[in-house]
């Protein structure tokens, strides 16, 4: 930070660019017209604005400079290697329920690419427990719960990241309400996200969500106008391959119109830790383990056994059925013919 | 006393935001009164009463409410002194978005909505740029990738503020903006001698004194014209 501040002081406002080109797009936001050739150091360049210019864009030179420093931090670390971020196991240690009483378990370590269920009523405490993860609670949330990252207690500076934040989620009531289309939007994330190879990673997730959608759509379709299914498979794909976040917390995904078991795949091939607020057999089994909620507090941990994983295979046999059978109507098929 | 002055574009969710903030605190014993300032009319004291927090309103009518609210800030200070609270919340709405009603070393909360649009956090002044936390809303109703391009935008315009996302109708995310809000070593008896952290605008002509007629020959004092050539 102080090594960058210096450079604020010596190099001029060209040179800055030439060292940090994402700089341009911070000053323009800040208010500021550069064309990336100026000599003049950005002290120097704020000190010559005209006054009525600093009154009219409502500017403050000393602000700027500091964010100007500050961002360029931010930026550095999250183009680094990502090393300090790479995480490999979360442990969660318990906290009490609603009445203070301790939860019922010792420690709960979850590991990349692991699927887990939480099940319990609505306001039992799921959102809770979600809340805990992304704070990295230290005994400081209402459940008194602990969480430990790769073994260590994580550093506080990654409660307040916005860009590396540890949970990303996905509802069921969310919608796009951007006015875009399919390519651009995920190309404005693409951006945001300062990948490399931007047009790959956007045609990757087309391709991707085209393969979970039950219809397809093209890369020029409004994201307003794609159905509920393609929304919610667009929305899986983007997350799994473009958010950072380690973590995904699901709740439910809808029957309809989406491949659950390729959606899930999907995150997994990613290496991400699944959380799933779900009540659907199918996807509740396809969990390596189900936390059971109860009173605000974790009651119980189920271990997905042979018994339950056997059931499993039938209801997958239903579930291709009944998807087969709504292929066939969308196809304007009949079904009198359909084996059951 | 504690004082932190929240503003916001109109229907971000502050007054939800605050509600679910301030029951996690009382809840652990901190003692919350809230200040709402508002240029027309509002009904949210009530919610805040309904809600058990001692709550006044300060309506601006036919002032500009920045101002209103500069001129009445060491008023409110000293009726949450007298009252004895832990934490006072002044509410105001950002109406130009040209405006903060932020105070040198006084807690500053901006709350915007995911909803409002990506090219809104460029377009809000001081308000944003000069808040130390920036609270973003109404998260649970768009995508995780809107969440994170909204968040990666409001980042560019103030690095130096904490981003926090809070669910003013679930209230996710209000324990921990709670911790941040409220901090027991800060003591605020007065914001007397205190200063903005940003100038208002300079604004004094003919309509501020009330004049409706439109034309040249009726402006007078501060008037600037409109650049239509290319």
């Amino acid at each position: 930070m102080k090594q960058i501040q210096e450079e604020l002081d010596k190099l001029g406002i060209g040179q800055l660019f030439g060292r940090y080109p994402f700089l341009n797009g911070y000053l323009s936001t800040q208010g500021l017209e550069l064309n990336g050739e100026e000599t003049d150091t950005l002290p120097t360049f704020l000190k010559k604005l005209d006054p009525d210019e600093i009154e009219d864009k409502a500017l403050d030179a000393e602000s700027i400079i500091t964010g100007t420093a500050t961002y360029i931090s931010q930026m550095l670390e999250f183009l680094g290697d990502g090393k300090e971020r790479s995480v490999t196991e979360i442990t969660l240690y318990p906290g009490t329920n609603k009445d203070g009483e301790p939860e019922n378990f010792d420690k709960l370590t979850f590991q990349r690419g692991e699927i887990v269920c939480i099940v319990g009523p609505t306001g039992s405490g799921k959102s809770r427990l979600l809340g805990d993860i992304e704070w990295m609670a230290q005994k400081d949330t209402p459940t008194r719960r602990r969480l430990l990252v790769n073994g260590d207690v994580p550093d506080p500076k990654w409660r307040f990241s916005s860009s590396d934040k540890l949970v990303a989620q996905l509802s069921q009531n969310m919608n796009f309400v951007m006015d875009l289309t399919v390519e651009e939007f995920i190309r404005l994330h693409a951006d945001s996200r300062m990948v490399n190879n931007a047009e790959e990673v956007v045609q990757n997730i087309i391709r991707e969500a085209n393969a979970l959608a039950g219809e397809q759509f093209a890369p020029n379709t409004a994201i307003t106008s794609l159905s509920g299914g393609q929304s919610r498979a667009l929305m899986i794909a983007d997350t799994a391959i473009l958010s950072r976040s380690l973590i995904v917390l699901i709740d439910e995904i809808e029957n309809a119109g989406i491949d659950r078991k390729k959606a899930l795949k999907l995150l997994l091939n990613e290496d991400k830790i699944v959380l799933m607020a779900t009540h659907d057999p199918m996807l509740a089994l396809m969990g390596d383990r189900r936390i059971v909620i109860k009173n605000g507090g974790i009651h119980r941990v189920i271990e997905t056994n042979d018994r339950e994983r056997a059931i499993l295979s039938n209801i997958e046999a239903l579930d291709f059925k009944v998807q087969s059978m709504r292929h066939m109507l969308r196809q304007g098929e009949s079904l009198e013919h359909f084996e059951f | 006393m504690n004082l932190v002055t929240v503003s916001g574009p109109p229907s971000s969710g502050k007054t939800a935001i605050i509600l679910k903030t301030a029951a996690t605190l009382m809840q652990k014993g901190v003692k919350v009164g809230v200040v709402k300032f508002d240029c027309l009319s509002t009904d949210d004291d009530l919610l805040y009463e309904k809600a058990g927090i001692p709550v006044r309103k300060g309506i601006s009518g036919a002032l500009c409410p920045d101002h209103y609210f500069v001129s009445n800030i060491e008023e409110v200070a000293q009726w949450g002194v007298k009252e004895g609270f832990d934490l006072l919340i002044s509410e105001s709405a950002g109406l130009c978005n040209r405006c903060s009603p932020y105070i040198k070393e006084i807690g500053a909360i901006c709350v915007i909505d995911n909803l409002s649009g990506i090219n809104t956090p460029k377009k809000i002044g001081p308000m944003l740029k000069s808040a130390d936390i920036v609270v973003i809303t109404k998260g649970d109703i768009v995508s995780q990738a809107e969440r994170e391009v909204f968040a990666s935008r409001v980042n560019s315009v103030n690095p130096k503020a904490t981003i926090m996302h809070v669910n003013g109708l679930t209230g996710q995310g209000a324990y921990e903006l709670g911790t941040l809000m409220y901090q027991e070593e800060v003591q605020v008896d007065t914001v007397k001698g205190r200063e903005l952290r940003f100038p208002m605008p300079s604004a004094l002509c003919s309509y501020c004194l009330g004049e409706t007629r439109i034309g040249d020959e009726y402006q007078m004092g501060n008037v600037r014209k409109i650049n239509l050539e290319r």
